[in-house]
């Protein structure tokens, strides 16, 4: 497939997820509309492009792993997973009930889910163990060596929300991942500008997190997050990468997808029948 | 009477930690997913004899608590088994969210061992000591929470939660001191089981960690007077032995509860829910009151702290005078 077709496809994929999302959001009548639009491309181009993994076999243990650290932009990957075969359609209108897998943050009940979010700042330490681990199987451990003799099993790919990243455990795992040059650990950073209650860069300035990950020894990738071909071909850039973890700065919109809402503030709104229409509209293919 | 696998004579005394790092040694020889990480403090000889053997099995994460713990799921997500040393303060103070969130809601298969838990290690002062690591971590659901009270304990605990599949909490006391060994090798260890170190009738020591030496102490001088005291080591704080607590309500009449941390919500707390509950009787908490500790040795701290065995026996001796009195 050429790479044109390849990325006019996922755009398309996207599309679909948001609006899918829409109807998981719908469940609850509130819905994280913000940060899982924001991170829809980047989410639509791991599940359906790049990640190796198998929905038949959740647990298999060399799957790439998905670690959504912003584990309230849950809709979004409720739906690509679904869609993925992870679990039936029907599933999704389970969403937010009590006993349901599909909790309102990304969850290990649910199928194709490696670790539940929630509490913010935690994913990137969780990953940082997981690629670790990966060499460590691989029997060279060895982690501060400058070079490997096996490959890692897998890959890990944890999705960061720019709000987050005011919590200093981000920083530990960053310094941490580094340290042991994982070059099997992507992080991408939703740089949706946005955090709950404001804009990141009024709530608590980070600056540049470019920088701040380079100089923790990350190579570090700036792209526009919401563009399926730059997504794509940077997750390609991370395989290249050796004997360091790759950061991938995504800018992104927040809402990303229903224009009335695009960089606005809104993190967790109400879900209207007037917004399904707007957005079925708006992510009409 | 004396439990059958109990010493005759505690003359000798262990580090706790030498026999960890011999269960864990061991564990790692014959299952390759045994894994050990540690913030910067490898407690004993876990750095030098574990990291010797297995240099590739070794995580150390410098100083940082929240990572380390957060970092051992995902090891464990990875298919490992982590034996994950912090300090028990650092661990329940700065990773408690992470022990809930990490470790305990997603069930990882995960070792958290808590170094220098109670109050009486002394020698870093009040910012190391925790006296409420039991009161804070048996409110999470679904942990398990192992206290062995001497090396032979220690050393079958450390089997045992590596063959538990799920988060286990190894609560251990002082790295610098050694305690009296009171168990034989053929101690039949079984997460949930209290054991009973001593069968008595008249009133009942639970007690927990390494301040079970010092009931026996108790108990025996007592037998000198006519009491008969019943010991049990709650070697497991969670899930707590409900039968024998109630048990030792029910056949004795009057508890006391003995531990090396914060009364409020510890092992002393625990029992009371459940007598108050089931069956009502007389009790007495022997334990760190509403306070920090203090800088020491271990045993001015524990004299500091009103858990010696001559606050043990007034305890005892209260709540034997309470049970006459009700029953009048």
């Amino acid at each position: 497939m050429g790479i044109e077709t390849l990325v006019k496809e996922l755009e398309a994929k996207a599309r679909k997820l948001r609006r899918e999302a829409l109807f998981v959001m719908k469940e609850m009548g509130i819905g994280w509309l913000g940060g899982s639009f924001s991170s829809a491309d980047v989410v639509t181009a791991l599940v359906f492009y790049r990640m190796r993994h198998d929905p038949h076999n959740p647990q298999w243990p060399e799957r790439d792993r998905l670690i959504i650290s912003k584990g309230h932009s849950c809709e979004i990957v409720y739906a690509a997973l679904a869609e993925a075969g992870y679990f039936p359609r029907e599933e999704l209108k389970t969403y937010s009930h009590p006993g349901a897998r599909l909790q309102t943050h990304v969850n290990t009940r649910t199928p194709g889910i490696d670790y539940s979010g929630g509490s913010l700042g935690l994913g990137l330490s969780f990953a940082v163990g997981s690629a670790a681990g990966a060499y460590v199987h691989a029997t060279d451990a060895n982690l501060t060596a400058p070079t490997r003799r096996y490959p890692a099993k897998y890959r890990v790919y944890c999705v960061v929300g720019d709000g987050e990243c005011n919590e200093g455990q981000v920083w530990e795992a960053a310094a941490n991942g580094a340290h042991y040059r994982l070059d099997n650990l992507t992080a991408i950073i939703d740089h949706n500008h946005f955090q709950s209650t404001g804009m990141v860069e009024k709530k608590m300035n980070m600056l540049s997190l470019a920088e701040k990950f380079r100089s923790f020894g990350w190579e570090v990738r700036e792209i526009d997050g919401n563009k399926m071909s730059d997504v794509v071909a940077t997750l390609d850039w991370a395989l290249t990468v050796q004997g360091k973890p790759q950061a991938i700065i995504a800018q992104t919109v927040k809402g990303k997808g229903i224009p009335t809402y695009e960089n606005t503030n809104c993190h967790f709104v109400k879900i209207t029948d007037e917004l399904i229409k707007i957005g079925q509209e708006a992510l009409k293919d | 009477m004396k439990t059958p696998y109990l010493r005759a004579k505690r003359d000798i005394a262990e580090n706790l930690y030498a026999a960890h790092n011999r269960a864990l040694v061991a564990l790692a020889r014959r299952d390759p997913r045994i894994v050990s990480s540690y913030g910067d403090y490898p407690p004993g000889e876990v750095g030098e004899v574990f990291g010797k053997e297995f240099p590739d099995r070794i995580i150390d994460v410098g100083i940082a608590e929240g990572h380390l713990v957060t970092s051992a799921a995902g090891l464990a997500g990875a298919g490992l088994i982590p034996f994950t040393h912090c300090h028990g303060i650092f661990g329940v103070g700065r990773a408690y969210n992470q022990i809930r969130q990490n470790i305990a809601y997603d069930q990882r298969n995960a070792k958290i061992v808590l170094c220098n838990c109670g109050v009486t290690w002394g020698g870093l002062g009040p910012s190391h000591q925790v006296v409420e690591d039991i009161a804070a971590l048996r409110a999470i659901p679904k942990l398990t929470i192992l206290s062995p009270s001497d090396a032979v304990s220690c050393e079958k605990a450390t089997y045992a939660a590596a063959a538990h599949t799920g988060p286990v909490i190894l609560r251990l006391p002082s790295t610098g001191d050694a305690y009296p060994t009171l168990y034989t090798t053929d101690l039949e260890y079984q997460i949930g089981k209290a054991v009973c170190v001593r069968e008595g009738r008249d009133v009942t020591i639970l007690v927990t960690g390494i301040l079970v030496a010092d009931a026996l102490t108790v108990a025996e001088e007592l037998e000198q007077t006519g009491v008969s005291v019943r010991v049990l080591d709650m070697q497991t704080i969670k899930p707590l032995d409900e039968a024998a607590v109630l048990a030792g309500a029910r056949e004795t009449g009057a508890l006391v509860t003995v531990e090396d941390g914060t009364i409020l919500g510890g092992l002393g707390g625990a029992v009371a829910e459940i007598t108050a509950e089931q069956c009502p009787v007389v009790i007495r908490r022997v334990g760190v009151k509403d306070r920090f500790g203090n800088s020491g040795t271990s045993v001015q701290v524990k004299a500091d702290c009103e858990i010696t065995p001559p606050f043990v026996r007034r305890a005892v001796e209260e709540v034997l005078k309470a049970k006459t009195q009700h029953a009048k």
